[in-house]
Order: C-alpha cells, then sequence, then structure tokens
C-alpha cells in the first residue's frame, strides 16, 4: 500500500490549498507574539489583578511556557476547522474532479485508496501539530525565554516548575494529535457521502461547531451523551497541566493529578476514529462512481 | 479466445433501468465498437466492466475470470479512459504518468514515460501544469496513462470528445495501430457512428439500455441502404399511396414525418413513383445520422 501512500502524500504536497492552513497558523501565531512582545508586561499585569494583594511572584511570569499555553488554548479551538479543509476534500474532491475513477480502476482495491488517503491525511495533520508546536512553543521560548509556568485556573493557579513543564508540552501535542485525527476522520466520512469539495467542509466544521456547544451546554439531557461525544475530550489536552500537591500543597514534580481522564479520552477520541474511517470504508465500498 | 464476456447485465438507478440485459462478448484482437446515442447506457456498462459501478444483475469476466473475484488480477491488464479526461490540473503530465507508473506491478521505466508522452504527442508540454492544457492535450494525456503499463484490453469511453480534426486522426490510427501491430483488444465506445465505423472491426448498438443488433462491422453498417425523409403537401394521402405499392416494406414507423428505409440506388426510382402517383413532393432527402439508423434497426426489430 506504501505506492498509494506516497501518491495521496504528493498530490497533497503539490495542492496550492496545503499551504493556507500553514500560512494561517503561522500568522496568528506570529500576530498574537509579536503583540505579546510589545505590550505583554501589560497583559501579564492584567491577569495577575486579583490576585496581586494576596500573591507575590518572582521571576519572568511571561515566558515562551506560558505564551505558548495561551496560543494553544486559542488556537487548538480553530485548528480543526484547518484540518477539515484538506480532510473533507479527501474523497469528495476526487469525485468533483473526476479523477476517483482513474484511482478506482487501478489494481489497488477501494478500502486500500481510503485507507491510503487517511493516512496521507493523518501524516498532514500531524505535520500542521508539528508546525504549530515548533512556532507555538519553541519560537515562544527564542523570543521569551523560559522559567517556571504559572497558570491561573478557575478557582485555583498552577505553578509547575520550569524543569517539569517541557515534557507536559510534548505530552499535549501527542493528545492534540488524537484530537485533531478525530477531526480528520470526520472529515474523511463527510467526504465519503458527497461528490463536491464544499458540503463536507462545511458539513464537517458545523458538526464540530453542533457537538462542541453539546458538551459546553451544562443541561442535564445532553449530560447522558457528553462522555461520549468526541468534541468532549477534544481539549482535554489541558490535563497535562493540572498536577498533583502533597499534604503541604506543594506541587509534585512530574505528576499530572487526573491520568485516567486523559487515558478515557484518547479512548473515546481512538474508537472515534476507528468508527469514522471504517463508516467511509463500507461507504465507499457500496458506492456507485457516477462522478 | 473471450477477452470480455458479459451475461444479462442490468443496472437500476432508482426507476431507471439504464442497462437492461444486456450480454455480449468481445473477442482477442478486435477492436469493439460500443455504438449509442447519449444517455444509451454506454458509460454505465462500460463502469460495470471497470468496477467503478455495481451491477444490479448479471455476470462479468473478462480474461475468463469473474470481475467480482479477480478484479484487482483484472485491472491490471486494463487501461482505460472514461469520459471525459479528468485529470489534476496541479500536476503536469510527466508527474501524472510517474504516479500512475507507480500504481503497477510491473517497474515502468523513464524511457517508457518518455515514450508515452512522445507518443500521444505531449513530449513538448510534459512539464506544464495540467490546468494549462486544451481539452484534447486532456484526452491524449488520459489516453497516455491508460497506455502506460501496456495493458492487453483498452477501454475507451467517447476517445474523442473535444479533439479538433487532426486529433481525432490520430486517435482514429492509433486504435488501429494498437489493434493491428500490438494486437491488443480495444473496446472503444462512441454516439458517433462515422467514428465506429472507420475503426472497429465489431459493433454492439445499445439503446435504452437494450443491445439493439451486434456483428462485424461490414455487415451491420451496409453502406448500400439509407433512410429517406419526404415531405408532402399531404402525407397521409402519399402514405397510403406508398402502403398500397411495392414500397410498402420499406416505410419506417415514426410519430413525426414518412421515412422510408431503401437501397442508396433506388432513390430515382422512389422519386419516380411519387411524381407518377401525383403526390405533390416538397422534399426527399437521404438521412445517414446514427437517429435514423437506430430507427431502421428499431422498424426491423
Amino acid at each position: 500500500m506504501w505506492p498509494i501512500i506516497q501518491i495521496e502524500l504528493f498530490k497533497i504536497y503539490k495542492r496550492p490549498r496545503t499551504y493556507i492552513a500553514f500560512g494561517a497558523i503561522a500568522a496568528l501565531i506570529l500576530v498574537i507574539q509579536m503583540g505579546l512582545k510589545i505590550d505583554g508586561e501589560a497583559y501579564a499585569a492584567f491577569l495577575m489583578k486579583d490576585i496581586n494583594d494576596t500573591l507575590t511572584v518572582d521571576g519572568k511570569v511571561l515566558n515562551g511556557y506560558l505564551i505558548c499555553y495561551i496560543l494553544l488554548q486559542l488556537l487548538l479551538v480553530h485548528v480543526p476547522l484547518l484540518v477539515a479543509l484538506i480532510a473533507a476534500d479527501m474523497l469528495s474532491g476526487e469525485a468533483n474532479l473526476g479523477t476517483l475513477r482513474l484511482l478506482f480502476t487501478t489494481p489497488y482495491s477501494r478500502t486500500q485508496w481510503v485507507l491510503a488517503k487517511f493516512v496521507a491525511a493523518s501524516l498532514y495533520t500531524i505535520l500542521l501539530l508539528i508546525w504549530l508546536a515548533f512556532l507555538a512553543l519553541f519560537l515562544s521560548m527564542w523570543i521569551f525565554g523560559t522559567d517556571d509556568l504559572f497558570l491561573m485556573k478557575s478557582n485555583y493557579v498552577v505553578l509547575i516548575q520550569e524543569q517539569d513543564v517541557f515534557w507536559r508540552y510534548l505530552g499535549a501535542f501527542v493528545f492534540a494529535s488524537f484530537s485533531l485525527l478525530t477531526v480528520a476522520a470526520l472529515g474523511f466520512l463527510m467526504s465519503s457521502l458527497a461528490n463536491n469539495s464544499i458540503g463536507p467542509i462545511v458539513a464537517t466544521i458545523s458538526a464540530i461547531v453542533f457537538f462542541t456547544i453539546l458538551s459546553t451546554l451544562n443541561i442535564p439531557l445532553f449530560n447522558v451523551v457528553k462522555p461520549y461525544l468526541f468534541t468532549t475530550h477534544m481539549n482535554n489536552w489541558k490535563e497535562f497541566f493540572d498536577i498533583q500537591v502533597n499534604e503541604s500543597n506543594d506541587a509534585i514534580t512530574g505528576s499530572i493529578l487526573n491520568v485516567a481522564k486523559i487515558k478515557n479520552s484518547i479512548l473515546v477520541l481512538t474508537v472515534h476514529i476507528g468508527l469514522f474511517v471504517g463508516a467511509s470504508i463500507w461507504i465507499m465500498k457500496k458506492k456507485d462512481i457516477l462522478s | 479466445m473471450s477477452v470480455i464476456k458479459v451475461q444479462a447485465l442490468s443496472k437500476t438507478f432508482g426507476a431507471l433501468k439504464a442497462v437492461d440485459q444486456l450480454s455480449f462478448e468481445v473477442e482477442a484482437g478486435q477492436v469493439y465498437g460500443f455504438l449509442g446515442q447519449n444517455g444509451s447506457g454506454k458509460s454505465t456498462t462500460i463502469r460495470m466492466l471497470l468496477s467503478l459501478i455495481h451491477p444490479s444483475e448479471g455476470k462479468i469476466e473478462i480474461f475468463g475470470k469473474s470481475l467480482t473475484d479477480h478484479r484487482s488480477a483484472i485491472l491490471e491488464q486494463i487501461g482505460a479512459v472514461i469520459e471525459r479526461p479528468d485529470l489534476y490540473p496541479y500536476l503536469t503530465a510527466q508527474e501524472h504518468l510517474t504516479l500512475f507508473a507507480k500504481l503497477r506491478k510491473q517497474k515502468i521505466s523513464a524511457a517508457k514515460i518518455e515514450a508515452t508522452l512522445s507518443q500521444v504527442g505531449l513530449l513538448a508540454r510534459a512539464h506544464d501544469k495540467v490546468q494549462t492544457y486544451s481539452l484534447g492535450m486532456k484526452q491524449r494525456l488520459g489516453i497516455g496513462i491508460a497506455l502506460l503499463h501496456d495493458p492487453a484490453l483498452i477501454i475507451l469511453d467517447e476517445p474523442t470528445n473535444g479533439l479538433d480534426p487532426q486529433g481525432i486522426a490520430d486517435i482514429r490510427q492509433l486504435i488501429k495501430s494498437l489493434s493491428k501491430d500490438q494486437g491488443k483488444t480495444v473496446l472503444v465506445s462512441s454516439h458517433l457512428l462515422s467514428e465506429i465505423e472507420q475503426i472497429a472491426t465489431h459493433i454492439l448498438i445499445i439503446h435504452q439500455g437494450k443491445k439493439m443488433a451486434e456483428g462485424p462491422t461490414s455487415s451491420l453498417l451496409d453502406p448500400n441502404k439509407t433512410i429517406v425523409q419526404i415531405k408532402t403537401l399531404d402525407d397521409q394521402d402519399a402514405k397510403q399511396k406508398l402502403m398500397d405499392s411495392a414500397y410498402r416494406a420499406n416505410i419506417l414507423e415514426r410519430s413525426e414525418g414518412l421515412y422510408l428505409s431503401i437501397p442508396k440506388l433506388d432513390i430515382p426510382g422512389l422519386n419516380t413513383f411519387l411524381v407518377a402517383s401525383n403526390i405533390a413532393l416538397l422534399s426527399l432527402e437521404s438521412k445517414n445520422s446514427l437517429e435514423d439508423y437506430f430507427l431502421q434497426l428499431t422498424s426491423t426489430y
């Protein structure tokens, strides 16, 4: 199956649309980094205004690690939309072009083609995430330097020592790859149902928005289904930044408060990926290629 | 030996029966012309032969094997162009051929890719993106992709669509050469009788999903016969007089107009008869279109 994966990757590489997402991420991150570099101290003062009377923080609050956290909070909500641009077009875009019949009259089976396309879309998604990590983490570390990570949660603060932060970001990015692959798989499923490019992209984005609203609303009726919705779990990369404390309320280096929650989220997302890709294969195998 | 054997093939889309109990065989080395009007079921049949559409009923055997059970092995030996030459606009001709070369079991060399580009007349534009190509150039590249792996069976669905007269002549010559010089089996579809007539050794005529006629070109397309349309001041009177004459058997049933199927050499005699019968003749026109040929066929079935 390697030759057809290569072909799919080559096509992604040659398509102008591929670079929109990379460009958009770079533009957003650079603009935010520039803003924080110029006026970051005022922003930090604003963040700290409620606790300044009770807590004294030494060191550099606005460091590369905090900038990365701020960027991920902002961007990991929107990156799925960029992933949908490519993933939701993988099958329907070919149907729209008429090239699906070129592919499906080769000796490779439809299952092989669908899997190859999903692997290619997944590699694209992971590359996008690596690009995001490079700009949001490494570039921020270079511009703003590093120090302890000071996070303000809704009713408590978290202070993670500098040497205990980096691996958490690695974990968060690995987790985010599962979230984005779920979006890619959903886009893929939508793509298998249509013969045009725009419909599946809009449908994927709409589905993400719809399920995100369901996941966010605190209505008892929806609470039953929430644990099974992929959108409930997509933002749980933040769990890597909640830390256990000992009896004297000191942070335990190298610990995560709720490892089970992360594992459960990865499981739910993996099941969704499997279901979406499996359904795509089933639909494409049954489909008459009329385009 | 039958390269393609189709038995009682049908395809239904909702209430529409696109292909209806179609059976035919294509022998090795034949150029088999698949002739029918637009919407007659040609493309649906071809797509079923290439496993793009699932048949509702019937069996397809290619190279003596069931298409359902040996799809991959069969498609390895087929090259096809289906309807429009749809390609990737952001890739060049060279890139297209290089990509599709990777999909075949046998190694296809760079020299073979270059030879194929030369064969379809695209060597000079090999490194230009397809989005800059004319329809004819895209069609030629589609044919290049179909021929690249040296397939034993070539299926071409309306291959001359969008080509200029020189391009049509080149494709015609290429198809003849593939059969004569290389012993390939070619199944070619068209809605143009004149196209099929010039290249096919055998013809199947399909209409509304049904087989209307099949056989060697020489026996199906009798060049001596034609269809004549007669326009008079009183068609009913003219028809009655023809019904009472020796021309009765030549009259074709049609909702409008008066048509006869007769040998070309009988046209002067028909004219003499109409004048002698005091029929007020407005015009007498010989028709050779595919539509009229179908009319002739349906009247005899």
